[in-house]
């Protein structure tokens, strides 16, 4: 049945000029014999595309399942049959008008989706074991043993040792290990008090359990654990989806390549392109690799390498980048460096190093953490010595009193203080459709004083729109032409026309060059100056197009791309609040300083390449400054990543909003004074969380050390110290008036 | 007081049911796709075959 169906489809694809190719090579096998393939699907934005993806696959009678993740749009894919059929597959889903890219299994330990689901099953051991001891506790908290009889009190503890021993052994691992590892390697995080505090109190509280004392600390043990958790869970979270995206970045490099042989065509993936090896690339399709047209004219979106998002003409002996888009005819294509030394390659790997530095970038949370760690362990001993040495208590008593300090300095609230606030901003922003991708990025735009802009796309609205007042009649002419191509000019010009069309027969498009058509008996042409335009006219800084219909002198159309709406009242607020704005941009120095002009920027550079733009930031750095980088093209990702903190437009190209900390969506430019606003607030909730966890500190500590605190008091002034910052960092929800 | 005797491993064992129900939601991928769990409820189609996951 499969096999039918197989050679069915294949006859009838083949005949597509696009139909997917070489997805076997990325197949692995799955148990039961069955083949399973990792896609990462691009344009999934409602259930509805869910439904439709996953039904039209099992549709198929060998397609054993098919499950998109709506969260990471990764669709799992299962099928019985050969390998060579997830071409078909893949060509279907295709056809349904989504994007399809192979997902690298070997990119997959990259994620870190275990180590998170791995907390959360920790969390809910934890938070039984918490729930089951408290019912037991609270008995033990309100009656005196008198009054409960000291069988029953045995009783108890005994259960709460039953539920708390096996929960520490379990949850605690995050912590056991972390903690290990850091001793290990001669040094010391905040996991080390936390494990020993965890075990210590375990310990003493089977001691005393085995001796028939009067305390044990089983609730304080795993409460700590439980509250720790929480905060660890929420902070990989956050850190997950911005490692994620590092991944998808790399799977855009893995893909398939058509080379032109003696005697036909091959395909071969992109990283086994060579030097001098013939590639063809299909309209639609993106190079694989740097080379030099050998044959064909076409056009080239090279918005990813320039961020410019008008098209360039193509011709034989042109150079083209890997990732940029082929858009109107078949091209072929010399290839002059392989895959791995291609520019997009080099975009990357620029990006790997920026994101390394990132990563030096120390959080506030850690800093705390290095403050806190020595001094809760210099405390602790310095309690149990000078009980146990000095003032002679027996050594039972001291070590309690040592662990109850370890406990009741409680790095619940500075676990809590930060991860909370995080989430309860990135939540408000995600309201107003602004997505924060990674954990600590608010931490960082609070400490921005200079913001980079890119121009195109990210100041103004990145699409051409006509300029000026035409003769209605040529204009007619012309959008009654343009109306037959996607091209992007032609879109803008025959959106700004409203009245009727005018029939045109025999439409030719020429690539790179332009339209040309009968309108009424005249032969009309629509291009570009050099195709059909008057050589002679003076230049201009707007985009031209140029109608020449017979009998007529030609007329000029212009585009210009305008500013966003908000963009310059934004820019002024940002600069009320003492931020220094600068604007980089790949396009002439005469159309940037135009936009800087109309948009209140001083300090505008043209013609910047992206190796410029990163360089520039570089030096900004070495200065000390702080850097907010806002971009939305490929030539904008190494500049995106090596700013300490970076922003793009949800219209930005995808490699772009990958390497960006913050995506906003919408046509606005505001959203990036609404981020830093919320940014600056978060900031100051942390730290005032920070201040909380020390006050508490300051009056808990010195009582703990007194040997005043029974373990009630610890567990409620732990639990009351964790929902007062929380509390506060709520506040950032209520505060907003606006 | 020797009520306790049963209530408490009564109320541990509903307890440990609760968890093994988490446990259970968590094995089985329940919070992989937290988004697209909230979509999916919306769309009417038959849901028969899609219960391989």
């Amino acid at each position: 049945m499969g096999h039918a169906q197989l050679s069915d489809d294949s006859g009838n694809y083949s005949a597509v000029e696009n139909a997917a190719q070489g997805y076997e090579a990325l197949v692995q096998k799955a148990p039961d014999d069955l083949n399973r393939l990792e896609l990462l699907i691009s344009g999934v934005h409602c259930g509805g595309c869910i439904q439709k993806i996953e039904s039209t696959l099992l549709e198929e009678d060998d397609v054993d399942a098919a499950r998109l993740n709506f969260s990471t749009r990764r669709l799992s894919l299962t099928w019985n049959g050969p390998a060579q059929r997830a071409n078909d597959l893949v060509t279907k889903i295709e056809a349904l008008g989504y994007g399809v890219q192979g997902f690298d299994p070997a990119l997959e330990k990259l994620q870190s989706r275990d180590e998170e689901k791995f907390l959360l099953l920790c969390m809910g051991v934890a938070g039984f074991a918490m729930g089951n001891i408290m019912l037991l506790s609270v008995g033990l908290w309100i009656t005196s043993s008198e009054e409960m009889g000291l069988s029953t009190r045995s009783f108890l503890h005994w259960f709460s040792a039953l539920i708390a021993l096996p929960t520490i052994l379990f949850s605690g691992r995050p912590f056991f290990r972390s903690a290990c590892g850091a001793l290990k390697n001669g040094h010391t995080n905040m996991d080390v008090p936390i494990s020993l505090a965890v075990i210590l109190a375990g310990a003493m509280s089977v001691h005393e359990l085995l001796t028939h004392g009067e305390h044990v600390y089983f609730d304080s043990a795993v409460m700590l654990l439980f509250f720790l958790l929480i905060g660890r869970y929420l902070d990989t979270r956050a850190r997950r989806s911005a490692r994620s995206t590092a991944t998808d970045l790399l799977s855009t490099l893995t893909g398939f390549a058509t080379v032109i042989e003696e005697g036909g065509t091959r395909k071969l993936p992109i990283s086994a392109l060579r030097p001098s090896m013939i590639v063809r690339v299909n309209a639609g399709d993106k190079f694989p690799a740097d080379g030099i047209v050998k044959d064909g004219r076409s056009e080239v979106d090279t918005a990813l390498v320039t961020g410019e998002t008008l098209p360039r003409a193509l011709e034989p002996g042109d150079e083209v980048y890997a990732g940029t888009l082929n858009l109107s005819a078949p091209v072929s294509v010399e290839v002059s460096k392989a895959a791995e030394e291609s520019l997009l390659s080099d975009i990357v790997r620029l990006m790997e190093k920026a994101g390394q530095g990132q990563a030096r970038y120390v959080r506030l949370a850690d800093k705390a953490a290095k403050l806190y760690t020595p001094a809760v362990h210099l405390l602790a001993a310095l309690a149990f010595i000078l009980w146990w040495g000095l003032w002679g208590a027996p050594w039972q008593d001291a070590l309690l009193i040592a662990v109850t300090v370890l406990i009741i300095t409680c790095p619940c609230a500075l676990g809590l203080a930060v991860p909370v606030v995080q989430v309860l901003a990135t939540g408000r922003l995600m309201k107003k459709a602004i997505l924060v991708k990674s954990g600590d990025a608010l931490e960082r735009l609070a400490e921005v004083n200079t913001i980079i802009l890119d121009k195109t796309g990210t100041l103004t609205t990145g699409k051409a729109t006509l300029k000026g007042v035409y003769d209605p009649q040529a204009l007619q002419l012309a959008a009654s032409l343009a109306a037959h191509s996607t091209h992007a000019l032609s879109r803008a010009l025959s959106d700004s026309h409203q009245g009727a069309l005018l029939d045109v027969e025999n439409v030719r498009e020429y690539p790179g060059q332009g339209l040309e058509g009968v309108i009424e008996g005249r032969q009309v042409k629509l291009g570009s100056r050099d195709w059909c335009g008057d050589q002679n006219a003076a230049p201009s800084s707007d985009i031209e197009l140029w109608l020449a219909a017979a009998g007529q002198a030609p007329v000029c159309f212009y585009f210009t791309d305008a500013l966003k709406k908000d963009a310059a009242a934004t820019v002024e607020k940002l600069q009320s609040n003492g931020l220094e704005i600068h604007l980089l941009s790949g396009d002439r120095q005469e159309v940037v300083d135009l936009i800087a002009g109309q948009s209140g920027i001083e300090t505008a550079l043209g013609d910047q390449k992206p190796d410029q733009k990163f360089a520039y930031i570089e030096t900004l750095k070495k200065q000390g400054k702080h850097i907010l980088m806002v971009g939305d093209g490929l030539n904008d990702a190494p500049a995106l990543a090596g700013a300490d903190i970076s922003m793009a437009p949800g219209t930005a190209i995808d490699m772009a909003q990958n390497a960006a900390d913050i995506v906003f969506m919408g046509e606005e430019f505001a959203p990036v004074l609404e981020s830093y606003d919320t940014a600056r607030r978060s900031g100051l909730l942390v730290r005032q969380n920070f201040a909380l966890a020390v006050i508490y500190n300051i009056i808990a500590v010195p009582l703990a050390f007194a040997g005043y605190v029974t373990p009630m008091i610890a567990a409620l002034a732990m639990s009351g110290s964790s929902l007062v910052v929380i509390a506060n960092s709520f506040r950032l929800n209520r505060k907003q008036g606006a | 007081m020797d009520i306790l005797i049963y209530l408490i491993p009564v109320a541990l064992f509903l307890g440990l049911i609760g968890l093994a129900g988490f446990i259970w939601s968590l094995k089985s991928g329940q919070y992989d796709d937290l988004d697209g769990a909230a979509r999916r409820i919306l769309s009417d189609a038959d849901e028969d075959n899609t219960e391989n996951s």
